[in-house]
C-alpha cells in the first residue's frame, strides 16, 4: 500500500506542476488544486499509514494512528481551499480586466 | 505567564475584527482606530524589547500546555527586535496611509491589521507548523492589500504574486511533513534536539526538507533566483502598500536565519551547516541582479523595489558569513533597510501625486511644488539607502564588510557590495536630477503636498537618523541577539525545560 499511496502521490505532483506551469489561468489553478491535494495526501501519511487503529488512547490498544498529522491535514485542507476559491475569484478578475485569460494579460509570442 | 508575549498578536486581531464589525461606519472612526492600535502596538513592542533585553528567552504556552506538545509562542532578542521594527514601519505606513490612499479600497484597514497579526505571529511562534499558517495569514493579508486600488497592471502582477506564493507555500507544507515523518515533531526546539540525533539513514530525507524549506523562505526573502516575482508585485501595487511590502522579504530573512540557526546550526550535529554553500555566493547573486535593475528601471517605485531585492541580498550576505558579529551587522541593516525602502516608495507616492499624469516616470517634468522640501527629503533617503556617510546604511554596510574580514569570502564581499553601492548611487542621482533639476517649462497642475503628507517619510527618515545616534545601543542589542542564536541551549532549554540540551530524548 506504501508504493500505491506514494505513486498517487507523485502523479498528483507530476501533473500539479505540468498544469500550473501552462500560460492560462484555468491550467494553473487546476494545477495549483492537484497540487495541494498532493501535500495533504503527504502530510497524511507522514503519521504512517495504520488501519483500524484508534487516534485517542483507550484501554487495551497497542497500535494507535497518529493524530497530528490529521489535525496539520485539516488545517492545510482549509488554507488551500479557502486560497483556491480567493486564486478563482482574482482569475475571473483578470479575464474581466485585461480582457484574456493568459496569465501573462497578453498572447505568447509563439502560438 | 507572561502575557506580553501574546499581545503583539491579540492587539492586532482583535483591532482588525473590531473593524470589519465598523465597515459601514464613518472613515475617520476607522482611520482613528487603526492608528491607535498601530501606536499601541508600537508601545507593546518596546516593552518586548525591553523584557528582551536582559537576555531572558519568554515562552508562552497557549493553552498552558507543556511543549512540545502544545503550541508555544517565543520572545528572546531577535523575535523582539523583529516585532519593534514592523510596529515602527506600520504606524509611519499608516500615518502616511490615512492621508487619501486608505479610500481607495474598502478593506484596507482591516487588511493592514490582519498583515499585522500575520507578521507579528510569524516572528513570535516557536513551532515550523504555525510559521507556516502565519505566513498564510499574512499573505492572504498581503494578497488583498496588493490589489488594494485596482486596475489591470495591478490585478496582473496580484494573480502572479498569488500564484507563485501558492507553490510556496505547497513546498512548505511538504517540507514540514517530511521533517515531522521523520523527527515527529514540529515544535522548532524539538526539532533541534531530533534533528542533532537523527539516525543516519534518515539524515538524507531530514537535508532535503531542510532545503526544502530554504527555497521557500529564499522565495519569500527574495533570493536570486527566486526574486523575479518582487519588482512585478511592488512596482504595482499601491505605494503605500509597497512601503509596508518591505517588511515581507524580511520575514522570510528572518526563518532562514531562525532555522537554521536553531535547528541546522553549529550544534546540529550531521545537519550542520546545511545552508554553508548556498547561502552566501546566492546572496551576492542578488545583491548583483538587483543593482542590474535598479539602473535598468525607468520609474521610481520600480528603483525602490529593486532597492528591496539588493538590501535582501545584502541582508543574507551578512547571514550568509554566520559569525555572530556578521549576524548583529545583519540586524542593524535590517532595521535600516527597512525604514529606508518604505521612505523611498512613500517618496515615491507624494512625487507621483505632484507630479501629475507623469507619475513616478523617470522623465523630465514641471518643477515640483514645494520642491525643496520634498526633494531634501528625497535627497536624505537617498543618502540612507546608497549607503553614504553619515546616516544609517554606512554604518550597516561598514558592519558587514567589517564582519567579512578575515573570512574566505572577503574579497567576494567587498568587491560585490562595493561596486554595486557605486552604481546604486548613479543611479539614483540619475533619478534625481532627472527629477528635480532637469524640469521644464510646463506648470505642475497638481496641489502641493501637505505638511501631514509627509509625515510617514519625515518618521521615517528620522528613524534612520535615530538608527545613527543611538548605534551604539542599537548594534550593542543586535549583537547581543546574534550571541542569543548562535548558542540555542538557551532557546531550548526555555522551550522544553527539563530536558537535557543536546541529549536525544
Amino acid at each position: 500500500m506504501e508504493v500505491l499511496v506514494s505513486l498517487v502521490i507523485a502523479v498528483l505532483t507530476a501533473c500539479g506542476v505540468y498544469l500550473s506551469l501552462r500560460g492560462r489561468t484555468f491550467p494553473v489553478v487546476l494545477g495549483l488544486t492537484l497540487l495541494s491535494y498532493a501535500v495533504n495526501l503527504f502530510l497524511f501519511v507522514t503519521g504512517r499509514l495504520v488501519i483500524g487503529a484508534p487516534p485517542i488512547i483507550e484501554a487495551g490498544r497497542s497500535v494507535y494512528a497518529d493524530p497530528l498529522p490529521q489535525a496539520l491535514v485539516l488545517t492545510a485542507i482549509v488554507i488551500s481551499f479557502g486560497m483556491t476559491a480567493f486564486v478563482v475569484i482574482l482569475a475571473l478578475r483578470a479575464r474581466a480586466e485585461l480582457g484574456i485569460d493568459h496569465v501573462d494579460g497578453k498572447e505568447g509570442t509563439q502560438r | 505567564m507572561n502575557h506580553l508575549v501574546i499581545a503583539p498578536l491579540l492587539l492586532p486581531l482583535i483591532t482588525g475584527i473590531a473593524l470589519i464589525l465598523l465597515r459601514g461606519s464613518a472613515n475617520p472612526l476607522r482611520r482613528t482606530l487603526n492608528v491607535a492600535s498601530t501606536l499601541a502596538l508600537a508601545v507593546v513592542a518596546a516593552a518586548l524589547v525591553l523584557q528582551a533585553s536582559d537576555g531572558s528567552v519568554q515562552v508562552y504556552r497557549l493553552g498552558d500546555w507543556p511543549a512540545p506538545f502544545g503550541i508555544v509562542l517565543v520572545a528572546d532578542r531577535l523575535a523582539a527586535l523583529m516585532v519593534i521594527i514592523t510596529a515602527v514601519l506600520a504606524a509611519a505606513v499608516l500615518l502616511h496611509a490615512v492621508r487619501g490612499s486608505d479610500r481607495d479600497g474598502r478593506y484596507f484597514h482591516v487588511l493592514f491589521q490582519l498583515q499585522l497579526f500575520g507578521l507579528n505571529g510569524a516572528f513570535l511562534t516557536g513551532d515550523l507548523f504555525n510559521l507556516f499558517v502565519f505566513f498564510e495569514v499574512l499573505l492572504i493579508a498581503s494578497y488583498g492589500l496588493l490589489l488594494h486600488g485596482g486596475g489591470p497592471l495591478r490585478t496582473r502582477a496580484g494573480l502572479h504574486f498569488v500564484v507563485i506564493n501558492l507553490v510556496g507555500s505547497t513546498l512548505f507544507l511538504f517540507a514540514v511533513g517530511a521533517l515531522y515523518g521523520v523527527l515527529g515533531t514540529l515544535n522548532m526546539a524539538d526539532l533541534a534536539r531530533q534533528a542533532a540525533a537523527v539516525a543516519p539513514d534518515d539524515v538524507g530525507v531530514v537535508r532535503a526538507a531542510g532545503l526544502l524549506l530554504f527555497a521557500v523562505f529564499a522565495l519569500k526573502a527574495a533570493l536570486a533566483p527566486m526574486h523575479l516575482w518582487l519588482p512585478g508585485a511592488y512596482g504595482n501595487t499601491s505605494l503605500p502598500v509597497a512601503a509596508m511590502f518591505a517588511i515581507m522579504t524580511k520575514v522570510g530573512a528572518y526563518a532562514i536565519l531562525r532555522v537554521y540557526s536553531l535547528v541546522f546550526g553549529a550544534d546540529g550535529g550531521p545537519v550542520a551547516g546545511l545552508l554553508d554553500p548556498w547561502l552566501l555566493p546566492l546572496a551576492l547573486v542578488t545583491v548583483a541582479v538587483g543593482t542590474f535593475g535598479l539602473l535598468a528601471s525607468r520609474r521610481l517605485a520600480l528603483q525602490a523595489a529593486h532597492l528591496v531585492i539588493v538590501s535582501a541580498g545584502t541582508l543574507l550576505a551578512a547571514f550568509g558569513i554566520g559569525s555572530d558579529a556578521a549576524i548583529a551587522a545583519g540586524l542593524y541593516y535590517l532595521a535600516h533597510t527597512t525604514f529606508a525602502a518604505a521612505a523611498l516608495f512613500l517618496l515615491a507616492d507624494i512625487i507621483g501625486r505632484a507630479r501629475g499624469d507623469l507619475h513616478d516616470n523617470l522623465v523630465t517634468g514641471p518643477v515640483l511644488p514645494r520642491t525643496q522640501l520634498v526633494g531634501g527629503l528625497f535627497l536624505l533617503s537617498c543618502i540612507t539607502v546608497a549607503g553614504i556617510p553619515p546616516l544609517s546604511g554606512f554604518f550597516g554596510k561598514l558592519l558587514i564588510l567589517q564582519s567579512s574580514v578575515n573570512t574566505p569570502w572577503v574579497s567576494w564581499v567587498f568587491g560585490v557590495l562595493l561596486v554595486t553601492s557605486l552604481l546604486g548611487i548613479m543611479a539614483l542621482a540619475r533619478s534625481g536630477s532627472t527629477l528635480f533639476f532637469a524640469t521644464d517649462d510646463r506648470v505642475a497642475t497638481a496641489p502641493a503636498p501637505h505638511n501631514l503628507d509627509l509625515v510617514g517619510v519625515v518618521s521615517l527618515v528620522s528613524a534612520g537618523i535615530v538608527l545613527v545616534v543611538f548605534a551604539d545601543p542599537v548594534y550593542a542589542f543586535a549583537r547581543d541577539a546574534a550571541m542569543q542564536l548562535l548558542q540555542p541551549g538557551d532557546y531550548i532549554a526555555a522551550v522544553l525545560p527539563g530536558a537535557a540540551v543536546g541529549a536525544a530524548p
